[in-house]
């Protein structure tokens, strides 16, 4: 081999840079709608519904056994057909993470309000409140909170995942990269560059779920 | 929405032998990279508890490194890079004789990236043996050695098997990267008929099944397992 080009990293820190914040939009985006929607999940499986409770469930199961692969190819296949119209890269990509995602969210959720004392429920209901308020004011609150740094480390995980969306060639920080790689021929150089990059956003958000654990446990 | 409905595709010879040849690499992939994870995973996760502080640091290293890359730019590592950075001999010799350079690479990159989530798993499970177990081990004379050969590791591996269960699905998930070194995986296969048929919903809904019944296996089998390993008395208290 013929030594290190640090030049084709630097000279195309732009082009890498438009990747990196397409992937941290995406992770942002997918961690907004994934929670929200596994919360609607983690309620309808504790709601005692039993229809309710049994489609979360199996959506849930479902999803958690295919490869996220297998969901971005499906989505990119479906949304199209479904509206009619393209919309797009990046938004079929966002609906296929929101909804893989949900399911893993559902399960920190359901942990989350698991954890939250039955006092705390019976407690809001003798001073009057309804089902949503005592989920909205007591539970949910309270469910967060003992799950943030698991919320964090899902999101770490999120942000490595995104990274599949080069199956489809939408421009992330991996795809940018691979395009780099290829075009000037010096993947050993890129894709080391990559690794690093990754390791280094993926090591401080872990530090941080290390510092907030040991903060709640005080 | 108008699509042409044409399930019989799936059954068409050359496309279900796609399916049936995907379907292969996916379960090779998974159970060889397994195997590769549960050795390497259980030498890491022990080395993250032993006395000696090298030795530690060397595990601790490792499981950062592997998990905070993502799996698919350690596939591209191993099957781009390292090849130019071994000695010209090892990097000629992967590049143009080493046989199924594709399997051997998925298997070897997935297999260290599992190995990294066991040992956190293997590392969890001796940390939860009462510390008074190792204490009763140590006052009886046991070294080091034969604390672990005899006291932590066959309580620890007895009890990390329920998490070990999610760990063996993901596996067969995480094999779906394959394809993107060019292996023509269950995932690949799916796509692959897509393509060729323009019949998306059928090739997809069929690579959804088999993944489906794999998951379903595999929970089955972990589940005897469990039923065979699960230590008397300790049930309920490990989640």
């Amino acid at each position: 081999m013929t030594g290190f080009d640090f030049n084709v990293i630097w000279s195309s820190l732009p082009f890498l840079w438009q990747g990196l914040q397409l992937s941290l939009w995406l992770t942002f985006l997918s961690i907004l709608g994934g929670i929200f929607l596994g919360t609607l999940l983690a309620l309808a499986r504790l709601s005692g519904i039993l229809p309710l409770s049994l489609i979360a469930a199996t959506y849930v199961n479902l999803i958690r056994s295919v490869p996220l692969i297998l969901v971005i190819f499906w989505f990119y296949f479906l949304v199209p057909l479904a509206l009619g119209r393209p919309i797009g890269g990046f938004y079929s990509a966002l609906i296929a993470f929101v909804l893989f995602e949900a399911a893993y969210y559902s399960e920190i959720m359901r942990a989350g309000i698991q954890s939250v004392k039955r006092g705390q429920v019976h407690a809001g209901q003798s001073t009057g409140l309804n089902y949503w308020q005592i989920q909205r004011y007591v539970v949910l609150p309270q469910a967060f909170r003992n799950m943030i740094p698991i919320l964090v480390t899902q999101g770490i995980i999120l942000f490595q995942d995104t990274s599949l969306v080069f199956v489809v060639s939408l421009r992330d920080f991996m795809t940018a990269s691979s395009i780099v790689a290829r075009t000037e021929g010096r993947l050993v150089e890129m894709y080391l560059f990559a690794a690093v990059v990754y390791f280094v956003i993926c090591f401080s958000g872990s530090m941080l779920v290390r510092s907030l654990k040991s903060r709640m446990s005080t | 929405m108008n699509y042409n409905w044409n399930w019989s595709v799936l059954f068409e010879e050359q496309y279900l032998n796609w399916l049936i040849s995907g379907f292969g690499w996916t379960v090779s992939v998974a159970l060889s990279a397994w195997c590769i994870a549960l050795v390497i995973g259980a030498l890491v996760g022990v080395g993250k508890t032993v006395p000696n502080r090298t030795i530690r640091a060397i595990c601790a290293t490792y499981v950062e490194i592997f998990r905070n890359v993502p799996l698919l730019v350690q596939m591209f590592i191993w099957y781009f890079a390292v090849p130019e950075l071994l000695p010209d001999d090892w990097g000629r010799w992967m590049k143009r004789d080493m046989p199924n350079p594709e399997f051997v690479t998925a298997v070897v990159a997935l297999g260290l990236y599992t190995a990294s989530r066991i040992a956190e798993q293997v590392r969890a499970g001796i940390e939860t043996v009462p510390p008074g177990l190792k204490a009763a081990a140590t006052a009886h004379g046991l070294g080091v050695a034969q604390t672990y050969r005899y006291i932590l590791l066959p309580i620890s591996f007895r009890m990390i098997v329920p998490p070990l269960t999610s760990e063996f699905l993901t596996v067969f998930k995480n094999s779906s990267l394959a394809l993107t070194i060019g292996l023509l995986e269950l995932t690949a296969q799916s796509q692959q008929i897509a393509e060729y048929t323009f019949q998306g919903f059928e090739a997809f809904t069929a690579a959804t099944v088999i993944y489906v019944c794999i998951a379903l296996l595999a929970t089955v089998l972990m589940q005897i397992l469990e039923k065979y390993t699960r230590i008397p008395g300790y049930v309920g208290k490990e989640g």
